[in-house]
C-alpha cells in the first residue's frame, strides 16, 4: 500500500469518527472549543503513533493469547507518559481535558488499530497508520469543536466573532454535542453518498 | 520471523517483561517530570497572585501562611510586599456550595481590607450562567462589582438575601457560593492581618516561613 | 442520608452517559433493542462495582503508600481487563445460559470508558470505600437507565419514516441529544 495512501486512508476512508464511529466518548466530551478538540486529537495521535510503532516492533514476540493485555500495557504506558509531559509543559490544556487523557487508554480507536493494523504490518507503515488515523481524529474533533464553539459562544479558537449573548448556549453543553455530531454526520454522509 | 508460541512460559515471560519495562520507563519519566510539574504548579499560583495584587517585589508563595478553621476549612494567604512594605494579601479559599461542585478563588485584599481584585481558580458551574462569575463581579455595572469594596462596610451577599451585591442573572446559587468564598477569604484576611504587620520585613533570601495558624 | 443523595446525583443529575460522556460507545452501539440494552446494563453494573472496589483497594494499599501513583492508569486498566476475563471464565462455568446471552458484551466491557472513568473518578473525589461502592453502583444504574431509555426510543425510531440523510446514526444521535436535554432538567436537585 502506498505510504501516502496509508495516511489518507486514516484521514478519509477510515476516518475514525465519521466512518468507523469509534472513540465517541472524547469526541463528544472534549469538543467544547476548537482548541480543546485540537489538543485532544493531538494527544490521541501521539499515543496512536507510539503504540502502533512499539506494538508493530514487538508483534512477533507477543504470544497470541496475551496479545490484548500486552497491547493494553503498552498503550497505558504511553498514555501515562503523555499525562506526565502534559502536566509539566501544558498544564492549562491538561486541566481542560481532565479525565479524558487517561481515558485514551480505553479509546476503542487505539486498541482497534493495534489489533487490526499494527499487529499485522511493519513498524514504519504502522507509524503512518497511526499518523493518518490520528490526523483523521484530530480533524473530526477540531471541526466539531469549531462548530460548537462558534455557535455556542461566538468565538473561533478563542477570538470573538460575535458577542456571546447571541450564541446558542446549548451547543457548548452536553445535548449540543450529540446534536452537532448528528448534523455533521448527516452532512458528511450526504457528501460521501452513503445510503 | 514466526510468531512466538502461546505456551504458558512464553505468555508469562512476554507479558512480564513488557510490564516490567513499562514500569521502569514510567518510573524514570516520573522522576524526570517531577520538577517541571512542581514548577508549573508554582507558576500557576504565582500568576494568580499577581493578578489579584498590586505590584510586588517579594515572592508571596515563599511566605505562604496556611490557616484552618473550626470546620476544617483550609485557606492559604500570600502576602505581597513592595520592598518590604506590605501592599496586599492574596487569599486562596474554597466554597463547597457551588451549583456543580467546589469553587476555588484567589481574592486579593489591600492592607486596609478593601478587595483589590479576584481570580477564579477552579469552578464547574453552568457555562454561560455560573461561569460568568469570572468577570461579572469585576464589571463596573450597577452593584455587581466587588472590586474596591470593603467587606467590613458593605454586606457581601446577594441583594436577594438583603446584601449589597447584584447576583449573576439566573445564577443565584453560583453567585451565593462565590460571595461565600469571598467572605470566607475576608475572614481569613482579618485573622492573619494582625501578624502580617505593615512594618517592613527584611528581604534577604525568601525564608521558608510557612506557619500553620489554627483558629478555634 | 448522603448515600441517597449520591445515588440521585449519579443516576439523574450527573448521569454518566448523558452529562459526563462516559460509556458512549456501548450507548450508541448496543442500544438497538431493549433486550440487549438490559443485558449490557446488567453486565456493566456487575463489572463496574466490582472493578471499583478492587482498583480502590489497589490504589489505597498499594500505589499510595509506595508513591507509585503514576502507575494508576496502567494498573487500573490491567485490573479491569483481568476482571472481565475472570468474569467471563466464571460465568461460563457457573451459568452457561447467562454467559450465552451476555456473550459478546463481556469483552466489550473492558474498553468501556465508564469503568476506567469511574475508577479514576472515585480516587479524584477522595471517596472512601463505601462511598466508592455506592457511587459505582449508582453510576451503573444511571448507565442502565440511559441505555434502556435510549433503546426504547430507538426501537420506536426504527418504525418511523426518517429523512434519508439522517437515517441510522444521525437521527440516533439527535435523539440522544434530546434525551440529554431532558436530563438537564434534573440539574440542581442535589448538590454534591
Amino acid at each position: 500500500m502506498k505510504k501516502l495512501g496509508i495516511i489518507l486512508n486514516g484521514l478519509v476512508n477510515e476516518n475514525p469518527t465519521f466512518v468507523l464511529m469509534l472513540g465517541m466518548c472524547p469526541t463528544l466530551a472534549t469538543t467544547t472549543s476548537a482548541i480543546n478538540g485540537l489538543g485532544m486529537g493531538a494527544a490521541t495521535m501521539f499515543v496512536l503513533i507510539c503504540s502502533n510503532l512499539v506494538i508493530s516492533l514487538l508483534k512477533n514476540l507477543i504470544p497470541d493469547n496475551v496479545r490484548i493485555p500486552s497491547f493494553i500495557v503498552v498503550i497505558a504506558t504511553f498514555v501515562t507518559l503523555l499525562e506526565m509531559i502534559m502536566k509539566a509543559y501544558v498544564p492549562a490544556l491538561y486541566e481542560s481535558l481532565g479525565l479524558f487523557i487517561p481515558l485514551i487508554v480505553v479509546n476503542c480507536i487505539v486498541l482497534g488499530r493495534a489489533e487490526s493494523f499494527a499487529s499485522k504490518n511493519g513498524p514504519f507503515d504502522s507509524m503512518l497508520d497511526g499518523l493518518g488515523i490520528g490526523l483523521g481524529f484530530t480533524f473530526a474533533l477540531t471541526l466539531l469543536g469549531m462548530v460548537r464553539e462558534l455557535l455556542g459562544a461566538g468565538t473561533f479558537f478563542g477570538m470573538t466573532v460575535f458577542p456571546d449573548r447571541y450564541g446558542a448556549l446549548i451547543f457548548v453543553l452536553a445535548p449540543g454535542a450529540f446534536i452537532t455530531l448528528a448534523y455533521l454526520l448527516a452532512i458528511i454522509n450526504k457528501i460521501r453518498k452513503v445510503s | 520471523m514466526k510468531k512466538l508460541q502461546s505456551s504458558l512460559t512464553n505468555m508469562v515471560l512476554s507479558l512480564g517483561i513488557i510490564a516490567i519495562a513499562a514500569a521502569a520507563l514510567l518510573a524514570w519519566m516520573n522522576r524526570l517530570t517531577e520538577e517541571p510539574i512542581r514548577l508549573a504548579e508554582l507558576a500557576k499560583q504565582e500568576s494568580a497572585i499577581k493578578e489579584v495584587s498590586p505590584a510586588f517585589t517579594n515572592s508571596p508563595v515563599a511566605e505562604e501562611i496556611l490557616t484552618s478553621s473550626a470546620d476544617g476549612e483550609q485557606a492559604a494567604c500570600y502576602p505581597a510586599r513592595d520592598n518590604g512594605r506590605l501592599v496586599g494579601v492574596a487569599v486562596k479559599t474554597v466554597s463547597h456550595n457551588g451549583f456543580n461542585g467546589d469553587i476555588e478563588l484567589m481574592v486579593g485584599f489591600t492592607p486596609e481590607g478593601n478587595i483589590y481584585n479576584y481570580s477564579v481558580l477552579k469552578q464547574g458551574e453552568t457555562p454561560g450562567l455560573g461561569t460568568r462569575m469570572v468577570d461579572w463581579f469585576k464589571t463596573d455595572k450597577n452593584r455587581q462589582s466587588i472590586v474596591g469594596r470593603d467587606p467590613a462596610r458593605d454586606n457581601m451577599t446577594v441583594s436577594k438575601d438583603g446584601g449589597d451585591v447584584d447576583a449573576i442573572t439566573s445564577a443565584t446559587i453560583s453567585s451565593r457560593a462565590f460571595l461565600d468564598a469571598v467572605n470566607h477569604a475576608y475572614g481569613v484576611f482579618r485573622q492573619v492581618s494582625g501578624q502580617l504587620s505593615a512594618a517592613p520585613v527584611a528581604e534577604a533570601a525568601p525564608a521558608d516561613t510557612t506557619g500553620v495558624v489554627t483558629n478555634n | 442520608m448522603i448515600y441517597i443523595f449520591m445515588f440521585i446525583a449519579a443516576v439523574f443529575v450527573n448521569n454518566i452517559v448523558l452529562s459526563q460522556f462516559l460509556g458512549i460507545c456501548p450507548f450508541l452501539g448496543v442500544s438497538k433493542k431493549i433486550n440487549t440494552a438490559t443485558g449490557m446494563s446488567g453486565a456493566v453494573a456487575f463489572v463496574l462495582t466490582l472493578a471499583t472496589i478492587i482498583t480502590w483497594i489497589v490504589y489505597t494499599y498499594l500505589l499510595q503508600p509506595y508513591h507509585l501513583e503514576y502507575l494508576q492508569t496502567v494498573s487500573f486498566i490491567l485490573v479491569i481487563a483481568s476482571l472481565v476475563q475472570l468474569v467471563e471464565i466464571v460465568l461460563k462455568k457457573i451459568s452457561p445460559a447467562l454467559y450465552q446471552s451476555l456473550g459478546v458484551f463481556l469483552p466489550l466491557i473492558s474498553t468501556n470508558c465508564c469503568i476506567l472513568g469511574v475508577a479514576i473518578l472515585v480516587i479524584q473525589k477522595h471517596y472512601n470505600l463505601l462511598e466508592s461502592v455506592v457511587f459505582a453502583f449508582s453510576t451503573a444504574i444511571g448507565f442502565g437507565l440511559a441505555l434502556i431509555l435510549f433503546a426504547g426510543i430507538r426501537e420506536q425510531l426504527s418504525l418511523l419514516k426518517v429523512p434519508k440523510g439522517m437515517q441510522g446514526m444521525p437521527v440516533a444521535l439527535l435523539s440522544a441529544g434530546l434525551l440529554a436535554l431532558a436530563f438537564m432538567g434534573f440539574s440542581g436537585i442535589v448538590k454534591l
